[in-house]
């Protein structure tokens, strides 16, 4: 029996990754739409929903072509990898008290190291497509992954500290009383800024950056693959939304409503916070977002660790 | 019979130098009243030396194919003309030298060293005339392919495709073609690699998101880092010159449109001003003053496009959808007033096509009372913020001095702290009784270029006001013989109006022989017809002088050194349509 609600609870979870990164490429042009003084897709159905089924249709329809001058095996593995990888992170993540696909005592490492692993995806797929604005666009991604992943795992430490553990349901037990959005606002900060490179969506999309390098590292992609890349960020968008929730926004927790309710509420606001971010922002010139990144960030984050330190200890001695 | 050309101006020579007024071979009366000398070749670099401190900007440089002009009267005999049209900034006049030369395969002294602008034009003249210039360092095709056989622009050259033979390509000739589009890095002054590192070409273009239409930059990249960068223009070229060359003095006015297609009547405006000064027809003050305000409005649209698409192309996603619906609000009154949107063509010779509309004052009111506020949301949304200050500030600057030599005017010139606006130097079509500023800033970078543009776009709203509070009551049109279409309510009582009335429009009028030029203060810079009439119902040379074809000459200057991203900071801030470039 136990097998079998894992399965089922499997099968919903893909389903329902997958579907719901669909729905948001429908989703975020909408709200983008209302905020831009447009209508944005309102034609195929009931608000324009039908949209995603017609998109789908369309890229199936489309001839699944490699380029002669691609490097083949790794031109086809590179978009698969940025999928797999973000599916696999969904596995951590604590919906509500007993939905989970596994509790890891090392469950926070497991999805940092999902997220480099989608790194791997848009790097190979740019060397691969042998296109020079695809190269451009895989060596940006290269320096922007290697050093916002940095940040990203140290941002996280002092929630670590403060829960003592590694196991994502701990840390959202330890926010029963108050959220670490709270008590670790520097921490928030950054993992938002450092998510936001890493799913490489506006103002940080630099690898694709498509008024420079017209597509980035997905130039040459089209039909599935290219649905794959595009599956692959929204699902990383909903993800990290789903990181952001559990590590500092109390993850299921919440007054009146059940935990299955909740934690898509607070998912939702965190994704809708994201696409509002890619509305209004511009993109900063590479060599900026570098060092931002290292000379911003990273002392940030590093203040951020010895306060927390510092604090955990004078608490755990009694404090005063 | 150009002494028979009105003048209204008499030319002001007391500025020019000597040496050109003793060696000129001639001195022509021209319509402009701008002293015109005809002077030998041999005196030409000696010439444009002494002039460049007086006179530092060139405003045009093109050619004429003289060999089957009828009215040269006092003219020194020419198979071709080069004209250089100089102009000072201080002295607030122009002086133009003209240089005569003979046969089928002319030679003219290059000027390239002295002026740097002039590298383009003379490629162009070279193009489209076959006029070589000797000590030019690269005479290649600017406009036409490598492969094209013949010079367009002369007068034998077949205007329309039915003139030709039907068009075929065999085997050889594609592959003939294909080869020619090899891109062979030296050709282009470029080196494949210097002593540490190998570098990368980079196509930009013809086909890319952000070069504003069909235009080719070829990149030597070390990184990201642009070595060099060579502009490739000549995709968008349709021949308007050709054209206007066929079509007569009236029906090439929906031509002009689609020269700098975002600015629409402005163009109509430079052309008509060409030609009615050419002839002299005086236009009411109501016509005036309702080209005035559609052409304002026409300021207000290019610029909101530009401010737009200069945020999109920092990376900036949402402006650009509130500044077109700014501007299709705005295309709501032009489509209210001419029927049109983007080309109107609504501009006559001698007024304009239509009286305004009953209620027109209501909607150009409507959208300038809310335009102010909506401006200084967008200031708050874009120009303040700090990552697009950061992208932008400091990025693709010149200095006055190189503004001026490689021919930059209209915002582009005002952002490196020059106030000269035409509409204030040489106020034309009654803009003497408009107040309104010319916004200037001091850097010369791409954001001050923007702030430029923004601010113009308030003054644009400061001078349309004013049209709404005092537009006169009045004919839109001339009574001169010459207007076209002419006045029709008296074709039915006297045989003269009626004769008249139906040769204007059946043939066109026949403009009597004259030539002149009128810059005007464009959407972009200036803007300027040189019109010449041989007595006819069509042109026998009309020279579109673009603010947009010198601006992209300057792209090498400006993004040496920098990031491919600065290079896209640079052309959106450039603010250029590729129709304005390549006619």
């Amino acid at each position: 029996m136990a097998e079998l609600k894992i399965i089922g609870l499997l099968l919903l979870l893909l389903g329902g990754a997958v579907g719901g990164a669909a729905v948001m490429t429908w989703f975020e042009r909408r709200v983008l739409g209302i905020w831009q003084d447009r209508l944005g897709p309102n034609r195929v159905g009931p608000f324009g929903i039908v949209l995603v089924a017609a998109d789908m249709l369309k890229l199936l329809g489309k001839h699944d072509w490699v380029p002669p001058f691609a490097d083949r095996p790794v031109f086809i593995f590179a978009p698969t990898a940025i999928v797999v990888a973000m599916l696999l992170g969904f596995a951590v993540v604590p919906y509500a008290p007993n939905v989970m696909v596994i509790d890891m005592n090392i469950g926070l490492l497991f999805f940092l190291g999902m997220t480099s692993i989608a790194v791997y995806s848009v790097l190979l797929g740019g060397l691969a497509s042998h296109n020079k604005y695809s190269l451009l666009g895989g060596l940006r991604s290269a320096a922007q992954m290697v050093s916002y992943e940095v940040f990203m795992g140290l941002s996280l430490m002092g929630v670590v500290m403060l829960t003592g553990s590694f196991s994502l349901i701990d840390i959202v037990l330890a926010q029963e009383d108050l959220w670490f959005a709270v008590t670790q606002p520097l921490g928030l900060f950054v993992f938002v800024i450092a998510g936001l490179a890493e799913s490489h969506r506006l103002p940080f999309d630099l690898p694709e950056a498509e008024h420079e390098l017209t597509a980035g590292f997905h130039t040459e992609y089209g039909g599935m693959k290219f649905a794959m890349f595009m599956l692959g960020e929204y699902l990383g968008l909903i993800l990290i939304s789903c990181m952001i929730t559990t590590l500092f926004l109390g993850g299921w927790q919440g007054p009146w409503l059940p935990p299955l309710v909740w934690f898509p509420i607070k998912t939702l606001a965190v994704i809708l916070f994201f696409i509002l971010l890619r509305a209004a922002i511009p993109r900063p010139r590479y060599d900026q977002l570098m060092s931002l990144g290292w000379k911003v960030m990273l002392p940030i984050t590093l203040i951020n660790l010895v306060v927390t330190g510092g604090v955990a200890l004078w608490l755990s001695e009694g404090g005063f | 019979m150009n002494s028979a050309a009105p003048m209204n101006r008499t030319a002001q020579t007391e500025h020019v130098p000597e040496f050109i007024t003793q060696n000129a071979v001639a001195q022509q009366a021209v319509a402009d009243a701008v002293p015109t000398f005809w002077i030998a070749p041999k005196h030409l670099r000696e010439a444009m030396t002494l002039l460049k401190p007086q006179y530092p900007l060139l405003h045009d440089l093109f050619a004429i194919d003289e060999r089957l002009r009828k009215h040269r009267d006092g003219q020194p005999a020419a198979d071709f003309t080069v004209v250089y049209h100089l102009m000072s900034f201080r002295l607030n006049s122009d002086v133009r030298l003209k240089v005569a030369l003979q046969g089928d395969a002319p030679h003219c002294p290059s000027i390239s060293d002295i002026w740097p602008v002039a590298n383009w034009y003379e490629r162009e003249a070279w193009d489209m005339f076959g006029v070589t210039f000797d000590g030019h360092p690269n005479l290649r095709r600017i406009l036409l392919p490598p492969t094209w056989t013949g010079h367009a622009l002369r007068k034998e050259h077949p205007a329309r495709a039915t003139e030709m033979d039907p068009y075929s390509i065999d085997q050889d000739k594609l592959e003939f073609e294909q080869e020619a589009l090899r891109f062979v890095p030296e050709e282009w002054g470029m080196q494949r690699k210097s002593d540490d590192s190998e570098f990368m070409f980079l196509n930009l273009g013809p086909n890319h998101p952000s070069v504003h239409g069909v235009f080719r930059i070829a990149l030597q990249l070390d990184g990201e880092v642009v070595v060099d960068a060579v502009p490739d223009i000549g995709y968008h070229h349709r021949g308007a010159e050709k054209m206007a060359e066929r079509q007569s003095w009236h029906s090439f006015i929906p031509y002009t449109d689609r020269i700098d297609y975002l600015g629409g009547v402005m163009n109509n405006l430079a052309y008509v001003l060409a030609v009615e000064q050419m002839v002299g027809i005086t236009v009411p003050p109501r016509a005036q003053m309702i080209r005035v305000m559609m052409a304002e409005l026409f300021r207000i649209a290019s610029h909101l496009v530009f401010y737009g698409t200069f945020a999109q192309d920092v990376g900036q996603m949402s402006p650009v959808f509130y500044m077109f619906a700014d501007r299709e609000r705005l295309f709501g009154i032009v489509e209210a007033v001419t029927g049109g949107r983007m080309h109107p063509a609504w501009f006559r010779i001698g007024g304009v096509a239509q009286d305004l509309p009953r209620g027109w004052d209501t909607m150009v009111r409507e959208f300038i009372d809310s335009m102010p506020a909506r401006l200084d949301d967008w200031d708050r949304m874009a120009m303040r913020n700090s990552i697009l200050k950061r992208r932008t500030q400091g990025i693709g600057r010149y200095t006055l001095e190189e503004a001026i030599e490689w021919g930059v005017t209209g915002p582009g010139l005002r952002a490196c702290g020059l106030d000269w606006d035409l509409r204030k130097a040489r106020p034309y079509s009654g803009y003497e009784q408009f107040e309104f500023e010319v916004p200037t800033a001091e850097g010369g970078d791409c954001y001050d270029r923007a702030v430029v543009r923004i601010e113009e776009i308030r003054q644009s709203l400061r001078i349309i006001r004013q049209c709404v509070d005092n537009m006169p009551e009045g004919p839109y049109k001339s009574e001169h013989s010459l207007a076209i279409p002419p006045p029709k309510d008296r074709t039915m009582k006297d045989i003269e109006t009626l004769i008249n009335h139906f040769l204007s429009v059946s043939w066109g009028p026949v403009m009597p022989a004259g030539e002149g030029c009128f810059p005007i203060e464009a959407t972009k810079g200036q803007n300027a017809y040189h019109v010449i009439s041989d007595g006819g119902t069509m042109s026998y040379r009309t020279r579109i002088r673009t603010p947009s074809f010198p601006h992209l000459q300057m792209i090498p200057l400006m993004t040496r050194g920098l990031m491919v991203p600065d290079l896209i900071a640079i052309i959106a801030s450039i603010d250029f349509v590729m129709a304005d470039v390549d006619r």
